[in-house]
């Protein structure tokens, strides 16, 4: 299981979980996991089927475009951060 | 009984001076002795011959050594006029120093000659006492201080960001604060805004910064612009010369903006964002660092960016933020430590826990990348419902 880090914009979607459990061996099996569990999650994240550009997934600290991308694999333990660009300065 | 002539033209019979003109000559030649001021310190303060080292003369005997630990160094005294130069000369003398002159004269004979005086800056004795604990952490000290003063800071927004950002920065002494917002304060600021108060209800925000800055700290220049920042006029305020951006943006549209403007103008931008109870922040150093661009290479479509009204913030959290902001700013001034460059920092208020993620400079950046795609300005639609100001 990794952990997965719910941003605050998306968390009206998962039912206020700051943070939930995914199954899959890629950080993009990872993403589908809970895009399948919770469907409105999907339409936030991807952008004509696949990840948007304004999404940033960070697995272990470091952006997945830097590694494998979805591709890359998942450690036990590891967490991966959603992170949507925010604008507020409020 | 001898009066303090007999003594003065004793302790000179005793010593060694030279003309101030003799003084010029060595000044100016190879291997130059070094010049010792033993004046009194706004003495020094007001101009002293260019190289000397300062040391009281009150403290000459006990700090001497510590300053020239060559006793066989050649040294030139000088007061004023000559006379503590010569007690200084004969107690140099005594304590081992080998060659010692004194300068008839002293420092109003040099000036008199037209020779080269330096005139350091120096902080007044008020600035002294207001920044007396900047100036013992020896990575600010005197220098740092004198750094802060002279530097140019511009604030993006006078909000929830901006107002712990400029407060700290003010109470620092940046001399000069420019302050970009076209809103006025209302009452829905004030839960977190603490740069304005209530009885600013109305005013345009940049004045009421101003008025608060400036009576925190008279040492601080506020420059206000009462405009949002635009393609149309981002040139023009950046132009004016910054030397650090900080953003508390509350929009897209302003931020990408920022960034293409700053990259192109190659001023670092200290980030900051705020959403309900987490915050961001992250330094964008032109070139030698990524960008928000290569962070974020585009903005969210419209239909899926949260709305700026609805997100609410805990009031605490931008004074948190902006808070970092300020910190990252003045180190940038100081270039001491090292910065939030190439790191994003993520703070979560409810569970007050800090993360970070590495940021990297994207080569295929639109903006800042080898082969840019974006060369002009780009004009992103607002993507709140509420009206485009800087603290919705």
């Amino acid at each position: 299981m990794t952990r997965v880090r719910i941003p605050p914009m998306l968390r009206s979607d998962v039912g206020g979980a700051r943070e939930l459990e995914a199954d899959g061996d890629t950080v993009g099996d990872v993403i589908e996991d809970l895009v399948d569990r919770y469907p409105p999650l999907r339409s936030q994240l991807y952008e004509n089927g696949s990840l948007g550009s304004f999404v940033n997934v960070y697995l272990g600290g470091e952006d997945v475009r830097t590694l494998a991308g979805l591709e890359t694999p998942t450690r036990n333990g590891a967490t991966v951060i959603l992170l949507p660009a925010m604008a507020g300065g409020l | 009984m001898a009066g303090y002539r007999d003594l003065l033209a004793r302790v000179k019979d005793e010593i060694h001076e030279i003309s101030s003109l003799e003084a010029q000559e060595r000044h100016q030649s190879e291997g130059a002795p070094l010049f010792v001021d033993v004046r009194e310190p706004d003495e020094w303060e007001e101009g002293h011959i260019p190289g000397a080292i300062y040391v009281s003369r009150g403290r000459l005997e006990s700090r001497i050594e510590g300053l020239v630990p060559d006793k066989a160094r050649p040294l030139v005294v000088y007061c004023s006029a000559g006379s503590r130069s010569a007690f200084a000369a004969k107690a140099l003398g005594e304590i081992g120093y080998e060659d010692v002159v004194s300068l008839a004269g002293g420092f109003t004979d040099w000036k008199r000659n037209g020779f080269d005086v330096t005139i350091p800056r120096v902080l007044s004795s008020e600035q002294r006492s207001r920044y007396s604990r900047h100036l013992l952490i020896p990575e600010v000290g005197e220098d740092g201080q004198q750094r802060l003063l002279d530097a140019r800071v511009l604030l993006i927004g006078a909000g929830g960001l901006g107002s712990p950002a400029s407060l700290y920065l003010a109470a620092a002494g940046v001399g000069t604060l420019g302050i970009v917002d076209a809103d006025v304060v209302d009452e829905s600021n004030l839960q977190r805004q603490i740069v304005h108060s209530t009885e600013r209800l109305g005013e345009p925000k940049v004045s009421s910064a101003k008025r608060t800055l400036e009576a925190l700290n008279p040492d601080v220049r506020v420059l206000p612009f009462q405009e949002r920042l635009t393609s149309e006029n981002v040139d023009r305020i950046l132009g004016e010369g910054w030397d650090v951006i900080v953003d508390g943006a509350d929009n897209f549209p302003t931020r990408y903006l920022l960034n293409d403007a700053s990259v192109w103008h190659g001023i670092p931008v200290v980030h900051g964002s705020i959403f309900r109870f987490e915050g961001q922040a992250t330094v964008f150093s032109p070139h030698a660092g990524p960008c928000y661009r290569c962070l974020f290479p585009q903005p969210p479509p419209a239909e899926l960016a949260p709305s700026c009204a609805e997100g609410g913030v805990l009031g605490v959290l931008p004074g948190i933020i902006g808070s970092l902001q300020a910190n990252e700013t003045l180190k940038l001034i100081l270039e001491r430590g090292d910065t939030l460059a190439g790191r994003l920092l993520l703070f979560d208020a409810l569970g007050t826990t800090l993360d970070e993620v590495s940021v990297r400079r994207d080569p295929e950046c639109p903006v800042c990348g080898d082969n840019p795609t974006i060369t002009d300005y780009v004009d992103y639609v607002e993507f709140c419902n509420a009206p485009a100001v800087y603290d919705a």
